[in-house]
């Protein structure tokens, strides 16, 4: 584990890995289906077509953003309304920016045609369950690609059951869905925990990311409080 | 050229921007970190994210939503910290915000 910050090797990319990472999806895919519904739903509601809805779903992939930009989804599409679209997708996306770097040590002596397709599929809880299996000494970059080709399978079927019977879905407030998320993110900090020196910058990205909420509009709050934690969990050094 | 034309490739248009700005995003960190010099301090940096990541998440949004959120969530930690399986944890942790939703909370 201790090789330095950069492995000197390209990592393996087996299908034992693969197989595994599929695995290790399982848990959050109900929870990941149940807000594709949600998105496929607003879709329908919104008057994209089938084809639209998948292409976007298969594309885009990114579900918080997808809801936010068809809830105010332009009328006409102007450059402002498509400058829009880009500002909205940037701010609530560019805490993959930071998962991406954190992936880089990893994953950073790997062929360009194998990693850069996999970005494309990388999503917080593959990429959770990926650093968790990191973080536990695995090297296999299968996992990551395994959790995520399974996850973005889960999600167009999700995504276009969702639009297909999107009136016979509610609100995804009422039964909770919009907390899936949070739920499953908050239970990936406990095998994340390395004692209380190593929860420092946690509590900094917290503390930074409450604070940010309440004075700027939009979702700048999880990138801006992330490199906060990232900052401290660089100035405290390893002696302990 | 008329609004009805517009639409058509406007739709096309709107998901290529989101589609470009979201993969910028997804491969541009991996990619930026090509040009910085590996460090100690870097490692320790990059390893401080994923729980950095998931509290600057997670804490706003029990701000925000309060109660309902901050029951659920807590129970989710409390279950995986007793079982240490993630699905019982968000089984746990849904089935509390299900509920608290739907007794109107």
């Amino acid at each position: 584990m201790t090789t330095g910050p950069e492995e000197p090797f390209p990592p393996p990319w087996t299908l034992a890995g693969f197989h595994l990472g599929a695995r290790l999806a399982l848990p959050i895919m109900p929870a990941m289906m149940a807000f594709g519904l949600a998105v496929g739903a607003t879709a329908a509601r919104k008057g994209l077509s089938f084809v639209d809805n998948l292409l976007m779903n298969a594309f885009v992939y990114a579900g918080m953003s997808q809801l936010i930009a068809m809830e105010a989804w332009p009328e006409q599409f102007t450059i402002g309304a498509l400058a829009a679209l880009i500002v909205l997708c940037v701010t609530v996306n560019a805490r993959m920016l930071l998962m991406g770097a954190a992936l880089h040590p990893w994953l950073g002596t790997s062929s360009p045609w194998r990693i850069y397709p996999t970005l494309h599929v990388l999503t917080d809880p593959s990429w959770l369950m990926a650093m968790r299996y990191r973080a536990g000494g695995g090297a296999d970059a299968g996992v990551l690609l395994g959790s995520s080709v399974v996850l973005a399978i889960a999600w167009l079927a999700a995504t276009s059951l969702g639009y297909l019977g999107g009136a016979l879905i509610v609100d995804p407030r009422r039964y909770g869905i919009d907390l899936v998320m949070p739920i499953f993110f908050a239970a990936m900090l406990i095998p994340l925990w390395r004692g209380g020196r190593r929860a420092i910058p946690w509590i900094v990205a917290g503390v930074t990311a409450v604070a940010i909420q309440q004075l700027v509009d939009g979702w700048w709050f999880i990138v801006v409080g992330a490199i906060a934690g990232s900052v401290v969990g660089g100035l405290i050094d390893d002696a302990d | 050229m008329t609004p009805i034309e517009a639409a058509d490739w406007g739709i096309y248009a709107a998901l290529a921007v989101m589609a470009v700005a979201t993969y910028a995003m997804r491969a541009g960190g991996f990619w930026l970190m090509r040009h910085v010099p590996p460090s100690p301090r870097l490692k320790r940096m990059l390893e401080a994210l994923p729980g950095s990541v998931i509290v600057a998440t997670v804490l706003p949004i029990i701000v925000r939503d309060g109660v309902t959120a901050a029951l659920a969530i807590g129970v989710a930690v409390a279950v995986m910290l007793l079982v240490r399986r993630d699905i019982f944890a968000v089984i746990a942790g849904m089935a509390v915000a299900a509920s608290a939703r739907a007794w109107g909370m």
